[in-house]
């Protein structure tokens, strides 16, 4: 169609086509791929999950094997560039498998909470008063909770064991997402185009989807990625306590812990893998701030 | 305002007693027979059933539960399994303990987590904010039970400048500082990064609006826009100083275990090793009223020094 | 004489204000009581008021935005406020609305000629067909497709988005469109543009409209007939040159006297209104415009009055008009 006769073409304000206008993701990309600190981070953290995961074939020994004799050895000890643990067993293979079990259990309960969270505080910022009241009340009693404290219940209620953990940590993290979800919905759902929508006559699910999900995904992403580094820190915390991976498996809360009486003898053995808890949660927190950064929308 | 006092009181009851549901529901959540959670193993038929009817465990649950909150109203959180003592003595003592340590941390991290936070910001951009901002990721990121070992290694083994466990054997102030610093700083870590973010952000924003630009730009004095500064901010301030304190009565779990102070947390880890589960009800029970109660603190702080908020 | 296309009965909407410790209504907002008008097909009925007089509730009423305490809404004969689900659907194509704020009424991730085709998509059309559509209409509308199809809502400047808004209404193929403050958003200059172009593509697709708007100027350029609205309810309506010419209600003159003129014989010494417009939450007794009324007179405080016509279809709400018993038999 023509424009009609009389109507002067919107020219005004914005100028000539420039490069094809980007789209938001586009718009994050770039400026994430423009910020030394978190390009650094990102891939120092690639290099920490590469070699978790190919723990099997980079690891020079088998992680549960040692021998007395050999226990205790400082880093630089031919064979044993890390050294050994208190039974013998070598440090990189350890540190290299342990990183596995870490990684798991630190992202796997932030990943269920992400999507748990957020259908939960979508609907209770969508749906109706009684939906919201109902859960946001019931997320506040586990606020009632400090995150250490409310892991430790879950877990210690329903023991020791990888799978408790992720459940109990699940468990911590799913308010703390429903809170920022359901904050973000209700400040979307009272914009003009949800009402535009409606008057198109798109029902609730079609306007979910095609456009609170894309407003809405983004902020409680940034708050997700918050909150790895702390699941790590939890995760292997409650391993340090002998509440979450029990021995022999490697993981490096739990190796925290069985070489804690060792100090006086080796120092350096028992400060690796409390440093690699460290340079993880570390690269998780520069990563998740500059995707906050990315991400802000402006103008 | 005082509607506002009133509706939030009124919000901590239901939020108590969830807790309560969630604390008494642990018993239950253990696999197993729940009255092996609270006897002993080599206790006596009749001391079972005794116990059995005490805590009303042929009853059910929802009566079960009205009659374990009864109890703990009335101050009886049972029996350790372990010592055979009233959880509610060595809890008492536990928690006197833990709030040393939490206060003195909490000290620590605000004082400095603010100083920090308000330099990076009236300095943004330029080299100490770098500097402070890299400090504070670092305390974010740091595992403060690792922290407190690399500080006993360090301090304690190489230097043997401080001691390494428990509270001081020797009363008076000096013994008590001694051993009270490295627990103290490996503590206050984890809250000295988020307190110095939180204060730097909340100050940018403020001084970034237009209003402080034009009131600078007429040059007020700096003193009057720090203070300026410091009492909007206040409010975003005091939140997160609340929730670090709560953070480190519940976190004090982990840095008391590696230096063995006698605290809830040191409590609480023992109760895990031994599965001894009243204690565990108990102490957790009392922290997180703890919590509730301290969160409603500042809220109502919070009203008092900015009413806009009651507005709500 | 035809049947009017669109015809609202008795229209209320009161909104509770919660307060209190339990969260209990305390007060209510009274937005819309009683409107009641008709719409006529093909012409353009303007609503005019200050702001807070329920024009914005009143359009989202009409739409099933927001459901009505009381009162009916009839669309070519149908109810529409008790249609069902699928019906309502279909009664969506017919009736369609342009928002005030252009920014925040297009969803800043849809490049804007997605913006436009979902609503066909909606509705069952392919894909690649409502792309096409949504383009070809863009363009219709002033907004080249191949410049600016792709384009992001703050991409565009505020002319711009509202004829993306206007393009989204007309997508489906509408009998009647609300306009909620179609241009207030804009500047001056562009104002006119946007008005023209909805005067042209009405005359090019035989709608209706009903535009609302607080600005006189608007309303007088683009109304066949005028509804005047103070506080929720109606007090003045007629075609758009007797209220011109001969207001009649005080509310009305007054708001005719107040727009700002360049000619200096029509400025004024005095504000013709005066005090605050009162709160919604608590309105005056009798007529809700008698706190603020040169003419008020001890019935106002109370009933509200009733219509009474002045000429034919020049109808208004005020005891100065009414007609003496022996005018009335």
């Amino acid at each position: 169609m023509a424009p009609l006769a009389g109507v002067e073409a919107a020219t005004d304000a914005v100028a000539a086509v420039p490069a094809a206008p980007m789209s938001y993701w586009r718009t994050v990309g770039w400026r994430l791929g423009r910020d030394r600190t978190t390009l650094a981070a990102g891939g120092g953290l690639l290099v920490i999950v590469l070699a978790a995961l190919l723990a099997p074939w980079l690891a020079p020994y088998d992680p549960s094997a040692g021998s007395i004799r050999l226990r205790l050895a400082w880093p630089g000890t031919p064979g044993h560039w890390l050294g050994t643990d208190e039974q013998g067993r070598d440090m990189l293979s350890r540190l290299l498998w342990g990183g596995r079990m870490t990684l798991v259990a630190g992202l796997t309960p932030v990943l269920v909470a992400f999507v748990v969270g957020s259908a939960l505080g979508i609907a209770a910022g969508f749906v109706g008063r009684t939906t919201s009241t109902l859960i946001m009340r019931t997320m506040d009693i586990f606020y009632a909770f400090p995150s250490v404290l409310l892991a430790i219940a879950i877990s210690g209620a329903l023991g020791p064991g990888l799978a408790n953990t992720l459940i109990s940590l699940s468990i911590v993290f799913i308010p703390r997402v429903v809170r920022v979800a359901e904050s973000a919905t209700v400040q979307v759902k009272g914009l003009e185009y949800i009402a535009a929508a409606r008057v198109s006559g798109a029902g609730m699910g079609a306007i979910v989807r095609h456009h609170l999900l894309a407003n809405v995904l983004g902020p409680i992403l940034v708050f997700a990625s918050t909150q790895v580094s702390l699941s790590i820190i939890l995760a292997a915390g409650l391993s340090f306590l002998g509440l979450g991976v029990t021995p022999p498996a490697a993981e490096w809360g739990l190796m925290l812990n069985t070489l804690r009486q060792s100090i006086y003898v080796n120092a350096l053995v028992p400060a690796l893998p409390g440093l690699a808890i460290f340079a993880t949660s570390m690269a998780f927190n520069l990563l998740s701030d500059g995707l906050r950064d990315a991400m802000e929308v402006r103008g | 305002m005082w509607v506002y006092v009133g509706r939030r009181l009124l919000l901590a009851i239901p939020t108590l007693l969830g807790a309560s549901v969630i604390v008494f529901a642990m018993v239950h959540l253990a696999p197993g027979d729940p009255i092996a959670a609270v006897m002993p193993a080599e206790s006596s038929a009749a001391e079972i059933e005794a116990t059995k009817r005490a805590y009303g465990f042929d009853r059910p649950l929802p009566v079960q539960y009205l009659v374990w909150l009864q109890r703990v109203a009335q101050g009886d959180l049972g029996r350790s399994i372990a010592t055979r003592r009233p959880v509610i003595l060595d809890v008492r003592d536990a928690l006197a303990n833990s709030l040393v340590l939490a206060l003195s941390s909490s000290l620590l991290a605000f004082v400095v987590g603010i100083a920090l936070g308000l330099l990076s910001a009236f300095r943004q951009g330029r080299l100490l904010d770098k500097l402070c901002a890299a400090l504070a990721v670092i305390g974010v990121s740091v595992p403060h039970y690792w922290a407190g070992i690399i500080l006993i290694i360090v301090f304690s083994v190489q230097l043997n400048w401080l001691p390494a466990m428990g509270a001081a054997d020797d009363p008076g102030l000096l013994p008590f500082l001694r051993h009270i610093a490295l627990p103290t700083v490996a503590l206050a870590l984890i809250p000295l990064g988020v307190i110095t973010r939180v204060v730097r952000s909340a100050a940018l924003d403020i001084l970034n609006q237009e209003f402080v630009t034009a009131l600078r730009a007429k040059g007020l004095a700096a003193r009057r826009v720090f203070v300026h500064v410091l009492k909007n901010s206040a409010p975003q301030i005091l939140t997160v100083l609340g929730l670090q304190f709560g953070f480190q009565l519940g976190g004090s779990v982990l840095v008391e275990s590696v230096f063995s102070w006698p605290g809830t947390g040191y409590l609480l880890n023992l109760a895990i090793f031994q599965r001894d589960i009243p204690v565990l009800q108990g102490v957790i029970l009392v922290l997180a009223t703890f919590f509730v109660l301290l969160n409603l603190a500042v809220d109502l702080l919070q009203t008092l020094i900015d009413p806009r908020i009651a507005r709500h | 004489m035809t049947a009017p296309l669109l015809r609202a009965r008795g229209l209320t909407k009161h909104f509770p204000l919660r307060g209190g410790l339990l969260g209990r209504t305390r007060a209510w907002v009274h937005a819309v009581d009683g409107v009641s008008f008709d719409v006529n097909a093909g012409e353009t009925l303007g609503i005019v008021g200050e702001s807070g007089c329920g024009k914005s509730t009143l359009a989202r009423l009409l739409l099933r935005l927001v459901d009505p305490d009381a009162g009916t809404v009839t669309f070519e004969g149908e109810d529409v406020l008790r249609a069902s689900p699928s019906r309502m659907k279909r009664l969506r194509r017919d009736l369609q609305l342009v928002f005030q704020d252009p920014y925040a009424s297009l969803n800043p991730r849809l490049p804007i000629e997605d913006a436009v085709a979902f609503s066909l998509l909606v509705h069952g059309t392919p894909r690649g067909e409502a792309r096409e559509r949504a383009r070809a209409l863009l363009g219709h509308v002033g907004l080249d497709p191949r410049m600016h199809g792709r384009r992001y809502a703050h991409e565009l400047s505020g002319g711009q988005r509202q004829r993306v808004n206007i393009a989204r209404a007309l997508v489906l193929d509408p009998r009647l469109l609300v306009l909620d403050e179609p241009v207030s958003a804009l500047d001056k200059s562009v104002q006119a543009q946007v008005l023209n172009l909805l005067q042209d593509l009405k005359a090019e697709r035989a709608l209706t409209y009903v535009l609302i708007s607080h600005d006189l100027n608007v309303i007088e350029y683009v109304s066949d007939r005028v509804l005047v609205m103070y506080l929720g309810e109606v007090v003045e309506t007629g075609s758009a040159e007797a209220l011109a010419e001969s207001p009649r209600h005080p509310y009305t003159q007054a708001l005719f006297a107040s727009a700002p003129s360049m000619d200096p014989d029509r400025r004024m010494d005095r504000p013709p209104i005066a005090g605050d417009p009162p709160n919604p939450i608590d309105p005056p007794s009798g007529c809700r415009f008698r706190t603020r009324c040169p003419f008020a007179m001890p019935r106002c405080a109370e009933a509200p009055p009733p219509f009474v016509s002045v000429d034919p279809g020049h109808e208004v709400a005020c005891y100065l008009y009414e007609l003496t018993p022996a005018a009335r038999g």
